[in-house]
């Protein structure tokens, strides 16, 4: 697989979000504003990026064994890091995205990829499938978002839009909004999608279905 | 802390706010492994326990440990760490004492580590100053929350999988827009605090 198909792959063809159906706390979560789903989407690249090199530089030294406990303390510690910077520099976006910020430690698309893709490769592959990944994160959550803030409150990135600021559907911003929309999109994304087949929550993206037993595979 | 205070807490944490359905915490596993009421009522228990657990592990460590010596910032390794090393230790456990126990939950023990809810429950115990007695009702509520959502959804679930929608609706689109009605269907209950204890 050549090096632009790997960074692709992640915005289109193997979208966490709208594809592969992973890291769906966030994406449903913090999808209420267009600048909050950005701000989220920039601070996971960001742990994506990191631990995906990391790991991949690490590959040879972590024994396989103890491989999940690294992997845990390696993200958990980048996600420490970019709690700080976040409430450093932007505190808006930081008390904004609240509990979810401290959540992308347990996002399964940063575990994922570090499990499938970063463990197996060397870094430079990997840093590109972290920026595809992270790409692909964010902009699904982008999607999600300006969709629900468009029509949720008539606004996009804040700026007023004229004739539906007064026509909202405020039910899009509350929480079954966010499932709502998120379930249309999956629906677009099946009618246009070429492979024709459907994707299926359960265990064929899961990052742990091998721990599970249940013999989940990803390339 | 009165007792009404408590079953305040307990039931904002399990229906008012639930986790799954108002606070989009534990998608994954709501979404992923309620297709029978075998499994999403094994994962909703396994939750409940694991969060117990954790909230009981990681609230004391909190308070006597990283805030007086001003460690806060470890917070989030501390607490995944915590709750992956408890997860692993339990599997080990049930295995040699209660394997009746293991065969019925040990599947979804692996899952719990990357499970946001039980991670985001040991967070809001500390962000909310909670006593541990609280944390304990809070992670309880939230457990059971948890566990009743999946049992409901899999009750839905089982009549959409035999449904027949558009094509491009077909699998998951369905069962989002299912799970949507649910998640209106608890908004019925905000405002039931207010008229019972207020």
């Amino acid at each position: 697989m050549n090096n632009f198909s790997i960074f692709m792959r992640g915005i289109v063809k193997e979208n966490p979000v709208l594809i592969l159906l992973l890291g769906l706390c966030p994406a449903l979560a913090v999808s209420t504003q267009a600048e909050n789903a950005l701000g989220m989407g920039i601070a996971t690249t960001f742990v994506l990026v990191c631990s995906n090199l990391a790991i991949s530089l690490l590959r040879n030294v972590i024994p396989d064994k103890v491989r999940i406990p690294c992997y845990i303390v390696l993200i958990s510690g980048f996600v420490t890091l970019v709690q700080m910077i976040v409430e450093a520099y932007a505190y808006t976006l930081y008390q904004a995205l609240g509990i979810f910020l401290p959540l992308i430690a347990t996002n399964c698309v940063i575990f994922g990829r570090a499990e499938v893709f970063a463990n197996k490769n060397n870094a430079f592959k990997s840093l590109l499938d972290a920026i595809g990944m992270g790409a692909g994160f964010t902009l699904a959550l982008l999607l999600i978002a300006s969709v629900r803030e468009i029509f949720g409150s008539g606004t996009w990135f804040g700026i007023e839009i004229p004739i539906l600021i007064s026509n909202n559907i405020p039910i899009l911003t509350l929480a079954p909004g966010g499932f709502v929309v998120f379930g249309f999109l999956v629906a677009v994304v099946n009618k246009f999608s070429k492979t024709g087949t459907r994707n299926e929550f359960g265990c064929k993206g899961c990052p742990q279905a091998k721990a599970c037993g249940k013999g989940g595979t990803l390339s | 802390m009165s007792f009404e205070g408590l079953i305040v807490i307990l039931v904002s944490a399990a229906v008012v706010n639930n986790f799954v359905l108002i606070q989009f915490l534990g998608i994954c596993p709501f979404l992923g492994v309620s297709k029978d009421i075998k499994s999403s009522a094994g994962m909703g228990f396994a939750v409940l326990f694991v969060m117990v657990l954790a909230t009981i592990v990681t609230w004391p460590i909190q308070i006597y440990l990283l805030t007086p010596n001003d460690l806060g910032y470890l917070q989030t390794i501390v607490f995944v760490l915590i709750i992956a090393a408890l997860v692993q230790f339990m599997e080990i456990v049930l295995k040699k004492y209660i394997p009746a126990l293991y065969l019925s939950l040990g599947v979804y023990l692996p899952l719990m580590t990357t499970n946001c809810a039980i991670f985001a429950v040991a967070l809001m115990n500390v962000k909310e100053n909670y006593t541990l007695v609280e944390s304990i009702f809070n992670s309880l509520g939230a457990g059971v929350g948890f566990l009743l959502a999946m049992v409901l959804f899999s009750g839905i679930r089982k009549h959409t999988e035999n449904a027949d929608p558009p094509e491009s609706f077909k699998g998951a689109p369905l069962t989002l827009i299912a799970a949507a009605i649910l998640s209106i269907s608890f908004f019925g209950f905000s405002g039931v605090i207010e008229n019972l204890f207020g």
